[in-house]
């Protein structure tokens, strides 16, 4: 089959020194910035992005260390959820319901080690996923035109307000924000500045790089501090103690249904725009209950209640690869961010990257399957060694996140007006953070905004500007008929998802995925 | 209160926006649907959104006391001042300077505030600029 010809060619392109360094430094980082609470996988790559473009690496090597890192993500933070009761990131939230309990029972090195099963099965499957459903969707991707990709573009859009948020209104109002942003600068098709009041820095456009790591990292800075003393550091070398660092087999064979189920799950979570990992774990979790829980052992330390989350989360990052690399959609805050650095790297993911780059894809999924080899080593036996990262307080972290941010946008364009911009958005993104409008709809505009609006006008000018012509062709009809339905179905059915995750104070400061 | 405040708001961001479209100067190059369009329906869409928001608002979110929010305040202004004097003072010295503040300003001591803005400083220093290759600003005395 020329699936595995294509992907014997990337791990052709994998193995090299260069790029197992990367991926062995992309799994490190990654468990890291997963396992500390205030870092998680959107903004622990937002940061690194500027950083690959200042080392001058090339697309494959970029994008084998920042993947590596979203996986590594996935895995960390679970250790800081069963250890502290503090998810390290916002996926990472059902497994502090039953992984904490294990932790107090003194059965930490066990949650550790059999979640740390859970996400390798659940990123292993789901890479595979990837391998087979990425080329069947460029199949059909390759028969969009430009009416197809704007209908596609509006129903990531609307899944994600529709899907992973608590009030639609506040989702569309994101996305509009994030597609007004984009609109500044020059109109690249008829080369007049537009909402750039005469200011010359504006005439570029606002960098989406600047906007991603203002939401992201800056903002989480703001949450710190305003919520500093509360929840503190104190105490916390106590609870760093584990014990074993391999599951009794008894406890494995319990717990591989759960994982199943939940790998399934994950992926399809992950697949779906907009749906992401934290829903997906929150769907394991929810449905391995029902499914499992006959004698109620869930949520005070049931093995089978940490497995299905982790599972799951790690599953949807391998999912989310899916839409990401064939269709340039994202499926989650992480790959949005992911797909920045590819268009930073001036290649645009989709169903021509397959044909054009075929190195850059085949290399990467390659460079997946072997990280996550690479993390399950690390997160098995030397699980220690990130848990005594986690006593690094974030009174000296935070200050060192915000200015990395500095170093890495300054590297980037060395222009102080950026910096600026960036500490505006920072500012903006506490404030939407707060009043509980999701960042990720904002960061997909700023990045689609522009394509977006490119396809839409290519389309009136084949058509003459007829605007039916956007509804015109089976797959356009079935595209909208989705995204409305996408949208629709949430508000029809009452929020299921959403609310319920919800109900802690703690969804704010959480990071998105 | 917050909800309504913030979908007011947007109604006369999309208004605002709106007007700019219209402002948009067209050039001789032109294509059916021009560079107004989109804008205007992106105007539009956040000022439904923000009619919706201003009409059913969400239960208040949680504001940080009138002290915190002084706090978060000063933090901007010392980014702000940071971005400013990152050109003149260089970066070791504007970067330790600006994370010893927020290391003091998340909880840490004085002193080990100071300390901590040093060690990061010249840890990004050390690690991205001698031995990554990274060009960071120069300052007088060239770091």
């Amino acid at each position: 089959m020329d699936v595995f010809s294509s992907l014997a060619d990337g791990f052709a392109v994998a193995l090299t020194w260069q790029n197992l360094l990367l991926a062995l430094l992309g799994c490190l980082l990654g468990t890291i910035i997963g396992a500390l609470p205030g870092l998680g996988p959107s903004n622990g790559v937002a940061i690194l992005i500027p950083l690959a473009f200042t080392l001058g690496l090339a697309a494959t090597p970029a994008l084998i260390l920042l993947t590596s890192v979203y996986y590594g993500a996935m895995y960390g933070g679970r250790i800081s959820s069963i250890l502290l009761n503090i998810p390290g990131d916002e996926p990472a939230m059902m497994t502090t319901l039953d992984g904490y309990p294990m932790a107090m029972k003194g059965q930490a090195g066990e949650a550790l080690a059999i979640s740390g099963i859970a996400s390798f099965i659940g990123s292993f499957f789901a890479t595979w996923g990837l391998v087979f459903l990425a080329p069947q969707l460029v199949k059909v991707a390759l028969l969009f035109g430009p009416a197809e990709y704007f209908a596609l573009f509006a129903l990531a859009f609307a899944t994600l307000g529709g899907l992973a948020s608590r009030n639609q209104a506040k989702a569309v109002l994101a996305a509009g924000l994030g597609l007004g942003i984009a609109m500044i600068g020059v109109d690249g098709q008829t080369g007049v500045p537009r909402f750039s009041f005469g200011e010359v820095h504006l005439y570029d456009g606002i960098h989406f790089l600047t906007a991603i790591v203002g939401l992201f990292a800056l903002s989480e800075v703001f949450l710190f501090i305003e919520h500093r003393g509360q929840g503190g550091d104190e105490n916390r070398s106590e609870k760093l103690k584990l014990g074993r660092i391999l599951p009794p087999m008894k406890m494995l064979k319990d717990t591989s249904g759960a994982m199943a189920r939940s790998t399934v799950l994950g992926f399809i979570a992950g697949v779906l725009p907009g749906a992401g990992a934290s829903l997906g774990s929150f769907m394991a979790y929810a449905l391995e209950k029902k499914v499992s829980d006959k004698k109620r052992t869930f949520g005070t330390g049931d093995p089978r209640g940490v497995a299905a989350p982790e599972a799951a989360n790690n599953a949807s990052a391998g999912g989310a690869m899916v839409p990401m690399l064939a269709l340039g959609v994202p499926g989650s805050g992480t790959t949005a961010v992911l797909l920045a650095m590819l268009m930073a790297l001036n290649i645009t993911p989709g169903p021509l990257l397959f044909q054009k780059n075929p190195d850059v894809v085949w290399g990467l999924i390659a460079a997946l399957f072997i990280g996550n080899v690479m993390l399950l080593l690390l997160n098995l036996p030397m699980v220690g060694l990130f848990v005594r990262v986690l006593m690094v307080p974030s009174k000296y972290l935070l200050p060192a996140v915000a200015m990395l941010s500095f170093v890495g946008i300054y590297g980037v364009s060395g222009s102080i007006f950026d910096l600026e911009v960036m500490i505006l958005f920072g500012v903006l993104g506490w404030a939407l953070r707060k009043l509980d409008v999701p960042l990720v709809p904002v960061v997909l505009g700023v990045l689609l905004g522009n394509q977006m609006e490119v396809n839409l006008r290519r389309e009136m000018t084949i058509s003459d500007g007829n605007w039916f012509s956007l509804i015109d062709s089976p797959l356009s009809i079935a595209l909208w008929t989705v995204a409305i339905i996408g949208f629709l179905l949430p508000i029809i059915v009452g929020r299921y998802f959403r609310p319920k995750m919800a109900d802690s104070d703690e969804m704010e400061i959480a990071n998105p995925d | 209160m917050s909800d309504r405040i913030l979908g007011g708001a947007s109604v006369v961001l999309a208004i605002f926006f709106i007007w700019a479209a219209t402002q948009i100067e067209l050039s001789f190059l032109s294509d059916p649907v021009g560079p107004k369009t989109f804008p205007i329906i992106i105007g539009v869409m956040v000022g439904v959104a923000g009619l919706v928001i201003m009409l059913r608002p969400d239960p208040e979110p949680q504001w940080p006391a009138l002290g915190r929010i002084l706090e978060i305040v000063a933090a901007v202004v010392v980014m702000v001042a940071y971005a400013e004097l990152l050109p003149e003072i260089g970066f070791v010295i504007a970067t330790a300077i600006a994370a010893a503040f927020l290391s003091w300003r998340l909880g840490a001591g004085p002193i080990q505030a100071v300390i901590a803005g040093i060690a990061i400083s010249v840890g990004i220093y050390v690690i991205f600029h001698l031995i990554l290759g990274l060009s960071l600003a120069r300052g007088p005395f060239g770091f």
